[in-house]
């Protein structure tokens, strides 16, 4: 190996890390506010990306009518839960069943073949993100209280559910998407694509943006409360239901705008998803589901770790990057305490 | 009973089969404090929660003038009640300040700006918690965090505050002072619920009291009367907290 291999290799590793850094926090911030270790978030990415393709192929996407489905759904939820969903059910019914009907109606009047790129991007997460608050209404707030154990099999369960439906609406066809910038830099000998630039600078704002929302805004920092303490949170009017919906709509936001990183990248099939999202969820491990920043500097190393070793050892990569999760765990387990009842 | 600001008519609470709170009645009045006094078990937490709207209950709560179905967390704090639980349930990483602002959480959310208002309001009344504003939570003593706890409630701005077992484990100085500004804030138009195990304290400090015992009522009758009966004295205010005032003073 050279230099020039080894900078490639490091620039594809960092690249990946990048990504898989963005699902490793959405799949610590689900679990710290909901105790949802969060399998589907992969499915959000597979999303983002086929509709993106969909788009770019002048097809009218199949995850609009996903869209429209779910969210009559979720307004039956609301329609025939608790009195307290029975409050709200005009705002129910805005963005469950106005807001879908809309979305699908504009992009049935829209040149979809002719639209610049931006306008790609913000009709893909309009499309996608809505999925997210309205999975967590119909799955998972109704077992809201249940044990980890329970979560975590309605979560497998609904893996299994968005894959088959994946596959249903976009078939098993693989696709790729433009990238978001053509340019290539050359720094002395290594040539950086305007991409994978695209693609560090946006996880980097993402990264920052969330930063800023749960440490500077009182709805950021209700999030955070009801993550470190639910009982306290409820107590201050903080809603667990409300605080679900809006980690799931973060959950589905990164896992959309990742999806439409890494489409550029590889071709993107109805189940790719799944592994991509295991990668970040190894990342999230080795952040004990609970540190923000050993998430993201894990998901750089699971990147790096990726790509060298599809170099040294390509069938083994992936075996390679999921051994990784044994050390990382016996690490944790001698130096972690068990938890202790507080006060 | 006019001016009820809080009106409990039958409550009943059952974990599984077990009854732990039976048809119990509650009432208080605006701007009193009222206290439910009684041994370990008799369900006085229980009762609390169910108010609350924590935990499922049968029978009738009356808040500020309108019933209550089901009463639910969310709706109760939105409409002026609030709880300070016995385990404080505070944000342990988060900043005492942070931890002040999220007492205010929905009275912002329903338009009114003034949490920097109030949050001086609350320092006047806790000035340890202005020095150490910018402290994580989970670093302070049992008092302070007690104060804190009653602070982050009052940033609501309750018409009726509901404090459970506010000594519990604290030193009895420190017991002296959450009780002087109970009154304080009696003082300040605040009603209050409050169950307490310090019962000599706590009959102090009430205008009514209730006794609860088996999780039903008792007793119950003006704080001053109660203070004086002999099956009270005998069960709550015997020679042992009698000792413990003594320390206390």
């Amino acid at each position: 190996m050279d230099a020039d291999i080894f900078a490639l290799l490091a620039q594809d590793g960092v690249t990946n890390g990048a990504i898989y850094a963005l699902l490793a926090l959405a799949l610590v911030l689900v679990f710290a506010v909901t105790r949802i270790i969060f399998i589907p978030q992969g499915e959000f990415l597979a999303w983002g990306a086929l509709t993106m393709a969909a788009l770019e192929a002048g097809h009218y996407p199949g995850t609009v009518w996903l869209l429209l489905g779910a969210g009559v759904i979720t307004f039956a939820a609301d329609l025939f839960g608790g009195a307290s969903a029975r409050r709200r059910l005009g705002q129910s019914a805005l963005w469950n069943l106005v807001y879908p009907v809309a979305v699908a109606a504009i992009l049935y009047f829209m040149p979809l073949s002719e639209l610049p790129q931006l306008v790609r991007v913000l009709a893909v997460l309009a499309i996608v993100v809505p999925l997210g608050p309205m999975i967590y209404r119909v799955a998972f707030q109704p077992v809201a209280e249940a044990p980890v154990l329970v979560l975590l099999i309605v979560s497998v369960a609904l893996h299994l559910l968005m894959v088959g439906v994946g596959l249903l609406i976009f078939g098993p066809e693989g696709s790729r998407t433009l990238p978001f910038s053509e340019a290539q830099l050359a720094v002395g000998t290594l040539t950086l694509s305007g991409h994978t630039l695209v693609v560090l600078v946006a996880s980097v704002a993402l990264i920052v943006g969330l930063y800023l929302y749960f440490g500077r805004t009182l709805g950021g920092k209700a999030l955070m409360a009801t993550a470190i303490n639910r009982n306290g949170a409820r107590l201050m009017g903080i809603s667990p239901a409300l605080a679900g919906r809006q980690t799931f709509f973060f959950a589905a936001l990164i896992g959309a705008l990742s999806g439409l990183l890494v489409a550029p990248l590889t071709t993107v099939y109805y189940d790719s998803g799944f592994l991509i999202g295991l990668k970040g969820f190894v990342a999230a491990i080795i952040g004990g589901l609970a540190s923000y920043p050993l998430a993201a500097g894990g998901a750089v190393l699971v990147g790096l770790l990726e790509s060298f070793s599809s170099f040294w050892a390509s069938a083994f990569k992936d075996v390679l990057v999921f051994t990784l999760i044994i050390p990382v765990l016996m690490l944790r387990s001698l130096n972690s305490h068990h938890v202790e009842e507080e006060e | 009973m006019a001016g009820n600001v809080l009106e409990v008519k039958d409550l009943s609470v059952a974990y599984g089969k077990v009854e732990a709170v039976s048809k119990v009645s509650i009432a208080v009045g605006e701007g009193q404090i009222v206290t439910v006094i009684g041994p370990n078990g008799a369900g006085k937490t229980t009762t609390l929660s169910a108010i609350m709207g924590l935990l499922p209950s049968s029978g009738q709560v009356a808040f500020d003038g309108s019933i209550e179905q089901i009463p639910e967390v969310e709706r109760m704090v939105v409409r002026g009640m609030n709880l300070v639980p016995e385990k404080r349930e505070l944000f342990g990483t988060m900043s005492i300040e942070d931890n002040l602002l999220l007492g205010a959480f929905q009275r912002h959310r329903s338009g009114h700006k003034d949490h920097l208002e109030t949050m001086e309001e609350v320092f006047t009344l806790f000035p340890r918690l202005k020095e150490r504003r910018a402290q994580a939570a989970g670093t302070l003593s049992g008092g302070e965090r007690q104060m804190l706890a009653v602070g982050r409630a009052l940033m609501a701005k309750p018409k009726l505050l509901m404090l459970d077992e506010p000594s519990l484990g604290l030193a009895p100085l420190i017991v002296r002072e959450i009780f002087r500004i109970i009154a304080e804030l009696r003082r300040r138009g605040v009603s209050i619920l409050l169950v307490e195990q310090n019962a000599r304290a706590a009959l102090q400090v009430a205008d009514y009291a209730y006794v609860l015992e088996n999780g039903a009522v008792k007793m119950q009758g003006e704080a001053s009367e109660l203070r004086n009966d002999p099956r009270v004295i005998e069960s709550y205010l015997g020679l042992a907290s009698k000792h413990q005032e003594m320390l206390a003073s």
